[in-house]
């Protein structure tokens, strides 16, 4: 059991001002907020993943963990006390490496809100391979850098946008630093000036 | 496990469902004058809580004890972890965060045999026992007022 470190400090303040970074991260997408600073959560889990866990998943939602994310189960099922569920059926997946977008629930046109979030640690915002973002919270196309995504999520991306309003949200973490990639946006790829 | 090899008390899993469940029971003013006779419990930080909430006790009615809801209880729960990396737990009956926390911590102590030597001795016998008489009186008290049903029970197996 590797529960033996502890959780937010102070449960509801830090979960409401979390779900509040969540929240202004899916309304201006690619827009980085910090979440979790001060959590010390264990290996492989970052702070701003861990705070969105704590957040977000609970006893009503069910969760699923890639491989890479085992050591952390424990600490996740006591502080979290998700029911664990296979990847196509789970409504938050963590995940250290993009999962396959297509095999997620995407909810129905009835129940667009039950498409799954996934959880994705990546190494760096700030760096990496650049993205212009455009749609519903950009006024003006937006880039973004991003080291960790696969070389083709553009087109991963494509189909996953082209099923609005089904589809899957990302939520991408890196250190206490995380953004969001809402479905509803549009994501090509930029010319990196040199 | 073996089943040949007698359980140290301080790892079992029924004594230590035996000393959280007298923990859960006590009053937190109880507890503190029964640790005057032991040493400062080792230092501790909080993994989780302490946290308030309701949980539904559930009784047996009828013949057949079905199941039903016989109403809420506030409960309150705590993680510690002290400075010897043992992880205690707690849910002790009411709203008492204090209580709470000190049986979490208790029951990291108790885990390790040095402690549960003393703290068996000097807190959760006491305990069990004040306890063991408190039910005892109430019980006494319930049975002076029993009504036997022989006429009903006879009706149900005759049928």
């Amino acid at each position: 059991m590797s529960i033996d470190l502890p959780g937010f400090a102070d449960p509801v303040l830090s979960a409401q001002s979390t779900f509040r970074a969540i929240l202004d991260a899916m309304s201006r997408p690619g827009t980085i907020f910090l979440a979790g600073q001060g959590l010390s959560p264990p290996a492989p889990l970052m702070p701003a993943s861990a705070a969105c866990l704590l957040t977000l998943v609970d006893a009503e939602t069910t969760l699923s963990l890639d491989a890479g994310c085992a050591a952390a189960r424990d600490w996740i099922a006591f502080h979290c006390g998700a029911p664990a569920a296979p990847v196509e059926a789970a409504d938050f997946v963590l995940a250290l490496a993009l999962p396959d977008l297509t095999a997620l629930g995407a909810g129905s046109d009835d129940g667009p809100q039950d498409g799954a979030t996934v959880i994705l640690q990546v190494a760096s915002l700030r760096s990496g391979q650049r993205l212009t973002l455009s749609g519903p919270g950009l006024r003006a196309p937006a880039t973004l850098d991003v080291l960790g995504l696969p070389d083709d999520f553009v087109s991963v991306w494509a189909i996953n946008h082209a099923r609005f309003p089904r589809g899957i949200d990302l939520i991408l973490c890196a250190g206490d630093e995380l953004l969001a990639l809402p479905r509803s946006l549009r994501i090509t790829r930029a010319i990196k000036e040199a | 496990m073996q089943p040949e090899t007698i359980p140290d008390p301080a790892s079992s899993h029924t004594a230590r469902q035996r000393w959280m469940a007298v923990l859960a029971r006590a009053g937190r003013a109880d507890i503190i004058s029964l640790l005057e006779h032991v040493p400062p419990l080792p230092n501790h930080i909080v993994l989780r809580g302490p946290e308030s909430g309701l949980v539904m006790v559930r009784g047996r009615a009828g013949g057949a004890g079905a199941a039903f809801n016989m109403g809420e209880m506030s409960v309150t729960r705590c993680t510690v972890r002290d400075a010897d990396g043992r992880v205690g737990h707690a849910y002790v009956a009411g709203r008492d965060r204090a209580q709470a926390e000190l049986a979490a911590r208790l029951d990291a102590a108790l885990q390790d045999a040095g402690w549960h030597r003393r703290i068996e001795a000097s807190v959760i016998a006491p305990l069990a026992l004040a306890q063991a008489e408190q039910r005892a009186t109430t019980a006494r008290k319930a049975a002076a007022t029993r009504v036997q049903f022989f006429t009903l029970a006879t009706m149900r197996s005759g049928s």
